[in-house]
């Protein structure tokens, strides 16, 4: 298995240490030429989803990506990645890959004053801590995905068929729970 | 601050690793960085460029105008204050600023005391020649270093020695031997623990930009090969003959830092850089201010 890392901006680094603690293989897509190696999913890292929504279109990396969503290619986003795989944002008339049933909204809590750690539960795998960021939360899922945690009665996590996304920051803690959930999503996922 | 604030704060300057922080001055100019793909933005009243050139003491900015560009933009929105001056920094931090840049390109409040950094909630990047800079600042609480540079200048030499000057002293404190650190923490004039931790990671205990006289791609490309993990450009772009294209072609090229071929594309045909002025050729050295 070896899991493609978006690394146009961001927390991507963090999340690739993550993956090597789990004795998972990892790789940096950059440019369009990074997505020749196949790959077993991708995760979308946390960082500024303006930045990273552009420089996907400009480096020709938005058609291909989207079209492996699409085709059933797990993929995980953080924070940024959660807004960029969002069908809906509330506060901003940008989409971006818009492959995922959700209503997100932009900067939810706030300005970095906002920007708060918590411990709460997530389905399947019990309290883990939640670090967030000047991040987003979900208003709404749609269809067939599936709420996985809330924090203060708003949606923080959530799953809708090969994709995973999450308002909070996991590869800023030392809790793994979350890395190896998607990893597990992939072992499942022997179609793609 | 206590150290969960501290820690998010830390986080936050994470998030916007290989990012540009853009310097603007007016809400339009913030919505051109934005849309280039700045990972946010330093408001600013005055451009360094500007503040050279027209001389005199230079001061935290209008909140009003401040307040103007964080509601044009969705992104992180940074301002600076002087250095030592604690209550602009409390007046920063009281319009919700993301980052406080404690910063030489100001006219220092204080030339002996740096902010108590611990004592706020938001959080403080601080600029830093050397190791024993950059990790006095982090002692006082700065969640972000920088390199100075020399701002204003269009001139990349000194962000460059700064940077070097980092990255050796960092490899030499990995490789020193661990009875050895009690002595430079004595020589660096930093707490103990500091030097521990730079000795362990063999990286600074935050996250490090370059900053000053970047002014083109391979600027930028250089000082990320170089070890920076993002770049700040200030008067690069809007004193630039596009700031629209430069902008969005520094962007690409500290995303693709390595790729010379992708780096020549972006290069061509950005119309003029700032015209800059060389080191020799500078009366004030703001880089000297704040040790």
């Amino acid at each position: 298995m070896e899991i493609g890392v978006l690394a146009l901006q961001g927390a991507f680094i963090e999340h690739e240490q993550k993956l090597s603690e789990l004795g998972i293989k990892s790789f940096e897509i950059r440019q369009y030429k990074d997505l020749e190696k196949p790959l077993s999913g991708l995760i979308i890292p946390g960082g500024e989803s303006t930045v990273q929504g552009k420089l996907l279109k400009e480096l020709n990396l938005f058609e291909p990506i989207k079209e492996k969503i699409i085709k059933g290619m797990p993929v995980f986003g953080t924070c940024a990645g959660l807004l960029l795989l969002a069908k809906q944002i509330e506060n901003d008339t940008r989409t971006h890959l818009s492959t995922m049933d959700i209503k997100a909204v932009r900067n939810a809590y706030g300005r970095q004053l906002g920007s708060f750690n918590t411990v709460e539960e997530f389905k399947g795998i019990g309290k883990i801590p939640m670090t967030f960021i000047r991040a987003p939360y979900i208003e709404e899922v749609f269809n067939d995905t599936e709420v996985l945690a809330k924090v203060n009665g708003k949606i923080v996590a959530a799953k809708q068929k090969n994709q995973l996304v999450t308002a909070f920051h996991p590869e800023l803690t030392e809790d793994l729970s979350v890395h190896k959930y998607f990893i597990n999503m992939i072992n499942k996922n022997e179609t793609f | 601050m206590d150290n969960k604030r501290f820690e998010l704060n830390k986080n936050l300057a994470q998030m916007l690793k290989g990012g540009v922080i853009m310097d603007v001055t007016t809400p339009e100019q913030a919505k051109i960085a934005e849309a280039a793909g700045a990972c946010a933005v330093m408001a600013l009243e005055r451009i360094p460029a500007d503040i050279r050139a027209a001389g005199g003491v230079s001061r935290m900015s209008d909140p009003k105008m401040i307040k103007g560009i964080q509601n044009a933009v969705s992104i992180p929105v940074m301002a600076k204050c002087r250095i030592g001056h604690f209550a602009e920094a409390q007046i920063l931090q009281a319009i919700e600023i993301d980052y406080i840049d404690e910063s030489e390109v100001l006219s220092p409040a204080d030339d002996k005391y740096h902010i108590d950094k611990t004592a706020f909630d938001v959080p403080f990047v601080c600029g830093a020649k050397d190791l024993g800079e950059a990790l006095r600042r982090i002692n006082e609480g700065a969640a972000m270093i920088r390199t100075k540079g020399e701002p204003g200048t269009g001139d990349v030499v000194q962000a460059v020695r700064h940077m070097r000057l980092m990255q050796q002293e960092i490899r030499r404190l990995g490789s020193a031997s661990e009875d050895e650190l009690y002595d430079e923490a004595k020589l660096l004039q930093v707490p103990y623990d500091l030097v521990l931790y730079v000795h362990k990671n063999k990286k600074l205990p935050v996250v490090n930009f370059a900053a000053g006289g970047v002014a083109t791609p391979a600027d930028a490309a250089l000082m990320m090969q170089l070890g920076a993990e993002g770049v700040f450009v200030g008067s690069g772009i809007f004193k630039s003959g596009n700031p629209e294209k430069r902008a969005a072609a520094i962007v690409k090229a500290v995303t693709n830092y390595k790729d010379a071929k992708l780096l020549a594309e972006l290069s061509e045909d950005l119309g003029e850089a700032m015209v800059g002025i060389n080191e020799q050729e500078i009366e004030l050295l703001m880089a000297e201010r704040g040790k």
